[in-house]
């Protein structure tokens, strides 16, 4: 009779567990979580490359264009303290499971139009 | 009766991760065991070649999941004796916070495992319950679960605000109280007696000899633990090391479930002493010479060898984690023991290969 009490409490409680996929959880403040970059502002200066442990990050200045591969990210935020005008932030959340093991790609626009080249 | 050799692991239900033991038996009882290691190898030392010693920060927390944020503070103290840096009074206190933070959730989970490797699966539930409280509270505070990676050369990232640590102190108040509640289920259970009381003796003078580490030598009555040499803001804590006499599993189960409410004690007394200040001072110029630096982990004592060359790559660096110098007192403990409690006892020296292969 002496678990009589410990499962009354247990009836009356309510869950101990989250009923996960209809309740998630609120990320908590500055959470490191997936890496993003607002593409706009990256001058392609290449230092998050540089400083990156895990080595994830591809610059190409020519191409202007920023990699990463989300698989190798290891959520350090080391790129995103470095960043010199601070366009690469991390989101709350992590990354959601993908099927391809694929670089994450972003194509900076040109910001002039240049010449078009002569015939 | 004719001896048998019985391959023990490297895949075994009760190791969380690869450890292969040839244990040979006569009649039940363990003869002789002889340990195979390398199954994890990844080869982190010889990263520091290419990877900057900035860089390395994020690669040694990575060497134990565990126990990251301690191999990472070793590591940066080493860095800053090289590089002449003091570090400021705040970022000691919030290093030892985090440090003693990531012990606690270090010996539940321990608690847990050990409880499910004699088959007491609810017990291990209520351990990890009480762990996600603190993995709550280092995801809240320093961005990750358990990469804590909040050291730097120099000092710490991130700062605890007055918000967050009133929630931490609450926190601790429950996760003491839930773990109080689970003291008599570990320590008076009959099952949990059978299991673990008189097994696996080590003796004082067999714990020294083979070097034991860590819980490991403290339940066999040597109070000897590196939070007693002052590193980081331990001088300025009141720190007694946990010390149990018998040296059996049991012992090593009481040493570490003490080191819990240890831990619980230290954080609340290092955030009545916190100081105001910076959380970082710059550091300059380049790692040059040689240094070993100490860090008192869950385990026992972790030890870095680093050597720079005035380069930003340093030259060497070498690690000895605490299980690699417990395995020597295990092997001395096994012979002699049934062959049904060779998990409990491997399990009680808290073994984490990842570590100890690199």
């Amino acid at each position: 009779m002496f678990m009589t009490k410990i499962v009354l409490k247990n009836l009356l409680t309510k869950y101990a567990t989250r009923l996960y996929p209809f309740q998630t959880k609120e990320p908590f403040k500055d959470v490191k979580g997936e890496l993003k970059i607002v593409m706009e502002k990256c001058i392609l200066c290449g230092v998050c490359k540089l400083r990156c442990p895990s080595q994830c990050i591809k610059v190409d200045k020519q191409a202007k264009t920023w990699e990463v591969d989300p698989f190798s990210c290891v959520y350090c935020g080391i790129c995103v303290e470095a960043c010199p005008v601070k366009c690469l932030y991390q989101e709350g959340q992590y990354r959601a499971p993908l099927a391809d093991k694929d670089m994450v790609l972003h194509v900076q626009e040109a910001k002039t139009v240049e010449a078009p080249p002569a015939p | 009766m004719a001896r048998t050799v019985i391959p023990f692991g490297p895949q075994h239900p009760v190791l969380p991760e690869p450890l292969h033991l040839t244990l040979t038996v006569e009649d039940e009882i363990v003869k002789s065991a002889i340990p195979k290691l390398g199954y994890v190898h990844r080869g982190l030392e010889k990263l520091a070649e290419i990877r900057d010693h900035s860089q390395m920060i994020q690669i040694v927390e990575r060497v134990c999941g565990i126990c990251s944020t301690l191999h990472a503070m070793c590591y940066c103290q080493g860095i800053e004796e090289l590089m002449n840096v003091e570090v400021p009074p705040r970022a000691k206190f919030l290093r030892v916070i985090w440090a003693e933070m990531h012990r606690m959730h270090s010996h539940l989970l321990w608690l847990g495992l050990f409880a499910d490797a004699f088959g007491f699966e609810s017990l291990f539930m209520q351990f990890w319950r009480i762990r996600e409280r603190i993995m709550d509270l280092q995801e809240a505070t320093s961005g990750n679960r358990v990469i804590v990676s909040v050291n730097c050369v120099g000092g710490v990232k991130r700062d605890i605000d007055a918000e967050t640590q009133k929630w931490i102190l609450d926190t601790m108040k429950i996760v003491e109280k839930e773990v109080l509640q689970l003291k008599s289920t570990i320590m008076d259970d009959f099952t949990v007696k059978r299991r673990t009381v008189g097994i696996g003796v080590l003796s004082k003078e067999k714990a020294y000899e083979m070097g034991a580490a860590g819980p490991t030598l403290r339940a066999s009555g040597i109070a000897q633990d590196l939070r007693q040499t002052g590193y980081a803001a331990y001088s300025d804590l009141n720190f007694e090391p946990v010390i149990e006499t018998d040296g059996d599993c049991y012992a090593r189960t009481v040493c570490r479930f003490n080191e819990v409410f240890q831990a619980i004690d230290l954080i609340r007394e290092a955030f009545t002493k916190l100081p105001d200040g910076e959380l970082a001072v710059k550091a300059k110029g380049l790692p040059n010479g040689e240094v070993v630096s100490r860090v008192e982990q869950p385990r026992g004592e972790v030890l870095y060898y680093l050597k720079g060359n005035g380069t930003k790559f340093l030259e060497r660096v070498r690690i000895r984690t605490p299980t690699f110098a417990n395995i020597p007192p295990l092997l001395d403990m096994l012979p002699g023991c049934d062959l049904a409690d060779v998990p409990v006892l491997i399990l009680t020296i808290d073994p984490c290969i990842s570590c100890t292969e690199r």
